[in-house]
């Protein structure tokens, strides 16, 4: 298991390194730099401007570049945000906490969906719950998050006043009040995603236990004289849940990616709305570390992923 | 008659498909007397499996319905409702499957497994259903019992796994036991010490058994009476000796009659067509020997096989270092004449396999040669390779798995003919459509697909498949085993057939021995990737002088009820396993020829014991 896990985290490192040129080279051969505004500016005169690029290096070739970066990045200096003007890591450690607690607590209510329905639907298929259930899991993943977004905000916010429609990280309360508002602005962005995704995962649940009420040792569980509640419980779910597992990690990369979206609707400060002003102001070292992010998390989530495969399904062993 | 434990009448299962009830059994009636063993005997299809669900009640609710009466000790349990029936499940009825890879949970302790079934029914704490638990596995003799209960499945090889499974089925001291084709998956010697269990624990706890197979061997050694069904009905019902002796319905004939029986090749040298029944009639003539196809042994042989080795490395650990190989086949060395059949008989991880796909190349082997009229395949480079695998095909064990489902018989069959530019595109039309009528099948099934026909037909397009290229070897690799026992004689027939015909060499890969008997010219047993015992079929059959062979054949259960009695000695062993530390050297054979071309290995100290325990590789 040891031996395991460090084998895994040593892989992992070429293929971050893989991912890190690749980000780089591709940004660095996008148009537009940080200084592209200065050059439009008339009060800055041609040889401040120069001096600055020639102090920043952006001039010098991309692997240049990219080696000074890495070197940086190698002692935990992850560049300066020239739009914002702190370092990028503060900046990036602003937001991560908030992308997690959002896009985590989707997951969690997507499965926490997922799972009953799937399972309840899949022992009963082709029954009217069955069919409900179809029909409105193909309802949810055909609807893209930006439109029950927007959706969701003219219902809750604008014609009901339920719920605010912008996620703010100022709220001025305290104790139980501060979380009570941190969880009243949060409903709708968790919901939104979480069934979108709840919706894919539903499907994938049903058809994953599909598979297994067939097989052998489900009618050994019958044959015992079990109810069809123990046999569902203790014999079909878990190993259902080894194919779903799978999936849900790697869905991450898109939940990620579906995150920018939905922050950018309802304005939560998390990293993918940094991410999309980043681009927007042509800041180039917060979009690196952005996506270097992203990336350390989708590797991560596939690595939690395996690590949960063994332990669900004891027939793999770490090697 | 004593009152019966079970009394079926007139039961009739239907399934729902596509609207309509199609019933799969069709009235079917028997009783099972207390002790008693009745085995229901069929092929695939003939509603067998789906009698023994019904009893349970397990066919799948909603799409389908059971008809009829079952009672059990006098009480009918077609009306009783659902949780009393779930009472009698695994309480008073209990049953085993055929698949012991797949009727166990992979994710739950077999510990756990039983005893679940112990405390459901017996309301039993944990921990005495632990002790009970172990007791049972104790019974089923697993060696280690104690140990063993917190283990998962897949650490139990298959015939250990049927024993855990009978552990659970017996937990709840059941009146009857239903065994649903329970040593069909498992190899010769442990079908012989499962069936020696079952036998010995029915005795110890005064069971009725109901026993579901398709082997008519295994129906001799068990069953008191038995029922043969066909087509969802019984064709015919009575006491085992006087099915064999004297069957009356023609399907009993027929399927008697393509049973090969073990010993019933004396002094034949050649092989054997299986008798061909009339399935309307129940006439069926008798088959000579065929005609002598072995090339004289003046002529150079199609294959020869010396020193051939494969090894798979096993690797592990951070740096991926090699922890293991597996010997798969250690230094094997065999001919094998145009027009004759070598047969490689074994059981699972012998190698006779591995033996088959280096002799194709589609293994690399490590060392040794492979002549194929006289050029060694394992010197080709790839572009001469592909050209020579015209002269040498294979037929797979599985007939659904080895043909592509979207892909139609015509164009299959046509395709080596095309890759290897042997013919264009009509030509090809017109040779498919004349192996198809070669191999027994229409040429107009050429537009057809796999999904249109039976696992016989299908096995008959492989081999027309094989044939397009005119080979001169053909590899069947446990090429009958898959099918049932009419299917198989009659693509053995046509086998023996082409042979005549073509004067094809056959390397035949087995475990069923008596089939081995029937086909073969010469036979090689192999163990642990080596053979042991090679030459003349009367030979190795009539006078077997390894230890490994003599065990081999005396497992094999023989259609023959009045030989029955002879007990055999049943020992605990396990399959042994190739796999050997990466430093193992295996050690130099020696053999002896004990008449012309009956050669056997000079074995050690370790069959002179009877080894109880197996030894840990």
């Amino acid at each position: 298991m040891a031996t395991y896990l460090i084998r895994r985290l040593l892989i992992a490192i070429p293929s971050l390194l893989a991912i890190s040129l690749i980000l780089f080279t591709v940004l660095a051969l996008a148009p537009g730099d940080p200084f592209e505004e200065l050059a439009t500016n008339p009060n800055v005169p041609p040889e401040v401007r120069a001096a600055l690029r020639a102090k920043f290096g952006i001039d010098d070739p991309v692997m240049v570049r990219y080696f000074r970066w890495l070197a940086a990045m190698a002692q935990g200096d992850w560049g300066f945000s020239f739009a914002s003007r702190i370092n990028v890591d503060s900046l990036i450690l602003q937001r991560v906490p908030t992308t997690l607690f959002v896009v985590g607590s989707s997951q969690l209510l997507a499965l926490a969906i997922a799972l009953p329905v799937g399972i309840y639907a899949a022992t009963r298929p082709y029954s009217l719950f069955d069919q409900i259930a179809n029909t409105l899991a193909f309802v949810g993943f055909s609807l893209p998050t930006f439109f029950t977004g927007l959706l969701f905000i003219l219902l809750f916010s604008i014609y009901l006043d339920w719920l605010p429609f912008v996620y703010r990280s100022d709220i001025a309360a305290t104790g139980w009040r501060w979380y009570w508002e941190m969880l009243r602005q949060a409903i709708m962005p968790i919901t939104v995603l979480g069934l979108f995704q709840a919706a894919s995962y539903t499907r994938y649940v049903r058809s994953a236990v599909l598979d297994v009420v067939r097989l052998d040792y489900v009618t050994t569980a019958r044959a015992k004289g079990l109810s069809e509640q123990k046999v569902t419980i203790r014999h079909v779910a878990r190993n259902a849940l080894i194919p779903v597992v799978t999936l849900v990690a790697l869905q991450m990369p898109a939940v990620f990616g579906g995150a920018i979206v939905t922050e950018q609707i309802f304005r939560v400060p998390g990293i993918g709305s940094l991410l999309i002003s980043a681009i927007l102001s042509n800041d180039t070292p917060v979009v690196m570390a952005v996506t270097f992010v992203f990336a350390c998390l989708v590797v991560l989530f596939n690595l939690i992923a395996d690590l949960l495969y063994g332990w669900l399904d004891p027939r793999i062993s770490f090697r | 008659m004593a009152s019966p434990i079970l009394s079926v009448s007139n039961l009739t299962t239907s399934f729902r498909v596509e609207g309509l009830w199609r019933p799969v059994v069709k009235g079917i009636s028997f009783e099972i007397a207390p002790k008693e063993t009745v085995a229901v005997v069929g092929e695939s299809g003939s509603g067998k499996s789906v009698t023994a669900l019904s009893i349970m009640r397990l066919t799948p609710p909603g799409s389908s319905k059971i008809e009829g009466s079952i009672k059990l000790s006098g009480k009918e349990l077609l009306t009783l409702p659902e949780p009393e029936m779930r009472h009698i499940r695994g309480n008073e009825v209990a049953m085993i499957f055929q698949e012991p890879m797949t009727s166990l949970n992979p994710v739950l302790t077999i510990g756990f497994q039983i005893a679940e079934a112990l405390i459901l029914h017996r309301g039993l704490s944990r921990s005495e259903a632990e002790a009970e638990t172990i007791r049972l596995l104790e019974k089923v003799r697993i060696p280690a019992a104690k140990s063993r209960f917190h283990e998962y499945p897949h650490r139990f090889s298959g015939g250990m796994r049927q024993r855990v499974m009978i552990a659970m089925a017996l937990a709840c001291k059941p009146k009857l036991l239903i065994a649903d084709e329970p040593t069909t998956a498992l190899d010769v010697t442990i079908q012989a010490q499962i069936l020696e269990l079952i036998k010995v624990l029915q005795e110890e706890e005064d069971m009725s058994v109901l026993f579901i197979t398709h082997d008519m061997g295994v129906v001799a050694e068990i069953a008191d009476r038995t029922v043969v069904m066909y087509n969802g009905q019984a064709v015919e019902t009575g006491p085992t000796e006087d099915i064999f002796a004297r069957p009356t319905h023609p399907y009993t004939r027929s399927l008697l009659s393509a049973v090969p029986k073990l010993g019933s090749m004396g002094g034949h040298t050649r092989p054997m067509r299986f008798p061909v029944v009339d399935r309307a009639t129940g006439l069926s003539d008798v088959p000579t020997e065929t005609s002598d196809t072995v090339a004289p042994a003046s002529e150079r042989p199609v294959l020869e096989v010396s020193g051939l080795t494969t090894r798979f490395e096993i690797r592990a650990g951070l740096l991926g270092g090699v922890k293991g190989r597996v010997h798969a086949v250690e230094n094997v060395s065999f001919s094998l004449q145009s027009g004759e059949t070598l047969a490689l008989v074994g059981e699972s991880g012998c190698g006779k396999s591995t033996t088959g796909r280096s002799v194709m190349r589609l293994i690399e082997p490590l060392s040794g040669s492979v002549l194929l009229d006289g050029e060694d395949v394992l010197k080709l480079d790839q572009r001469t390779l592909r050209d020579r695998r015209k002269r040498m095909q294979m037929i797979f064990q599985d007939p659904f798995a080895s043909l592509n489902p979207r892909m139609n018989v015509g164009a299959a069959i046509a395709e080596p003919l095309i890759i290897n530019g042997l013919a264009t595109r009509s030509q090809a039309r017109e040779k498919v459509a004349e192996l198809l009528r070669r191999v027994g099948l229409l040429p107009d099934m050429a537009s057809r697909f796999p999904h249109e026909f039976s696992g016989g037909q299908r096995q008959r397009i492989c081999i027309a498949r094989a044939l397009a290229v005119e080979p001169r070897l053909i590899v069947a690799d446990e090429s009958v085993s898959a099918l049932d026992v009419s299917v198989k004689a009659q693509v053995i027939n046509l086998m023996l057939e082409l042979q005549e015909r073509m004067k094809l060499a056959y390397l035949f890969i087995s475990h069923d021995m008596a089939v081995v008997e029937r086909v073969s010219h010469r036979v090689a047993v192999m163990y642990l990737g080596e053979i042991v015992e090679i030459g003349p079929r009367e030979a190795v059959f009539g006078n077997p002088q390894h230890p490994y062979t003599k065990r081999l054949l005396a497992a094999v259960p023989v259609p023959d009820p009045a030989r029955r009695l002879e007990k055999r000695p049943v020992s605990n062993d396990e399959i042994k396993s190739p796999l050997r530390a990466p430093d193992y050297v295996p050690p130099v054979r020696q053999f002896r020829e004990v008449s012309p071309g009956h050669a056997v290995m000079i074995w050690g100290q370790e069959w002179e014991t009877q080894p109880a325990i197996a030894k840990v590789a």
